[in-house]
This record gives C-alpha cells, structure tokens and sequence, in this order.
C-alpha cells in the first residue's frame, strides 16, 4: 500500500494534468493551447517517474515537451498563428454538443472497462521487479527487451523516421512553379 | 494507483477526442491527437507495473512513431498553408461532395 504523501502527490498530478488539458481544448490562442498541452505533458512525467519508470518519464520531457511541442511553435511561428483566428475556430452548438455526447460516450465505456478486473499476468511475476531494476538500472530494464525481442520493431522504427524526415523535406520544400 | 492511472488515462483520451471534434484548427487538431497518444502511454506505463517492462518498450515505439506524424502533419499543414493561406479545416473542403 503507498504512503499518504505518494497518493496525495498522484491526485495532485492527476488533478492538474486533468485541469491543464481542459484549459488546453478551450484556449483560442494556439500559443496558449501549446503551453497548456507541455504543462500537461510535465505532469504525465511526473505520474510516469512515480509509477516506476523513470526512464519514460525523462523522455517524455526531452522529446514530447521538449522536441514535439517545439516543432509545433515553430509551425504556429513560421504560419504567423499566434493571434486567434477571424473565424470561429470551436464549431458552433450543435457541433459542441454531439462532440460533448460522443466524449462521455467514450468515458463511459472505457470506465467500464477499466472497473473490470484485470487479468492475470503472463508469466509469472513479470511485472515490475525491483530485483531485475536494481541489476540493470532503470534505463537497462527498458533496453533488455527492446534490443531482444523487440530488435526488428527497433530496426523498422529507424526506417520509418528516415521516411518521415525525407517525407517531411519534401512536402514542406516551396516549389518554384514559375521556374519551370 | 492502477485504477487511478487508468481512469485518468481514459479522461485524458475524452478530452482529447472532445478537442479532435470541436476544434477547427488544424494545429489545435494535431495537439488533440498527441494528447490521446498521451493518455494511451499513460495506459501502458501504468499496466507495465503489473505486466513486466515490455509496456514501456511500447511507449518508446508510440514516442518514435508521434515524432515520425508530427514532422510529416506539420509539413502538410505548411504546405496547405502556402496554398490556402488558412489553417481553418472550414476552408479546406477540396474533397467535399
């Protein structure tokens, strides 16, 4: 059973994760929605330290709030986005509404979901073992099976990120089409 | 804290949906979208506690693989931008019946 101080620190990042997503849908400004976005990001590597994998939540922060969130800066800099659109950004009543049902909807079922009792582990005792953690460290623990049984998904995912940096060079490359 | 995690996770994943449904820019849009890759990791961090480490390999693979639609969504955007000169979903209806 975790400490008092544990689950406070839980609720608290769980609350304001929750608070700052929130905040984030309903923001006008994209800059605005993008900072809300990281502050939610930081609390989910909060949760993800918390829940024993530390390695995960260090490259939460380097590479969510760090790289992805700056990219699309970058992108709201770069179009000139900062001010809030002329038209109506949030889609009207009806839109808001249908959009309300379809989200509690889908809350609904995947509370019930998780109200049902989870199955038992695979293999035995193959859950978080800090006998395995205190052998190979936080980040050994994470590698050991992602350069052995994972290694072809490992190698696949290098050639789908050479495929997106020529893909994304390509399609944002500005084309002279007086040139021709 | 299992519950909790996946019950946060779930409400996460709504409110990005909730936000993919009623916003209209398309960066806003894009952000809805990591935030649901979000709660997803949350799911699988909070399951690999129970079920051993292979959950946050999974993580890694959805971190590479929200990178990889980020620079290629954005470059779309970009490119739809220089076209349009608008990012509002309302404006790009080119495969409207």
């Amino acid at each position: 059973m975790p400490n008092f101080f544990y689950q406070v620190n839980f609720y608290l990042f769980g609350l304001i994760a929750i608070a700052s997503s929130i905040t984030f849908v309903t923001r006008k400004s994209p800059v605005a929605a993008a900072l809300w976005l990281v502050n939610t990001m930081f609390c989910l590597a909060a949760l993800y330290v918390m829940l024993e994998a530390q390695f995960i939540g260090v490259i939460q922060v380097l590479v969510y709030a760090g790289a992805i969130m700056v990219v699309f800066l970058f992108v709201v800099m770069l179009l000139n986005l900062g001010h809030p659109a002329e038209i109506a950004d949030i889609r009207g009543k009806w839109g808001r509404l249908a959009a309300s049902l379809l989200g509690l909807a889908l809350l609904a079922q995947v509370m019930a979901l998780a109200g049902k009792r989870l199955p038992e582990p695979f293999t035995p005792g193959g859950g978080y073992n800090p006998d395995v953690v205190r052998d190979l460290g936080a980040v050994g623990s994470v590698a050991q099976p992602l350069f052995n049984e994972y290694l072809l998904a490992f190698e696949l995912t290098s050639v789908l990120l050479l495929v997106a940096i020529v893909g994304a060079v390509v399609i944002g490359r500005r084309r002279r089409i007086d040139a021709r | 804290m299992l519950a909790e995690s996946l019950a946060l996770s779930a409400v996460l994943f709504s409110i990005g949906a909730i936000g993919v449904l009623t916003r209209r820019n398309a960066i806003i849009i894009f952000m809805c979208v990591e935030l649901m890759l979000n709660a997803v990791n949350l799911t699988f961090v909070a399951l690999s506690k129970v079920y051993g480490t292979a959950g946050q390999v999974f993580v890694v693979f959805v971190m590479t693989v929200a990178a990889a639609e980020a620079a290629v969504g954005l470059a779309i955007i970009i490119a739809i931008f220089r076209h349009k000169q608008t990012v509002n979903l309302e404006n790009i209806n080119l495969l409207k019946g």
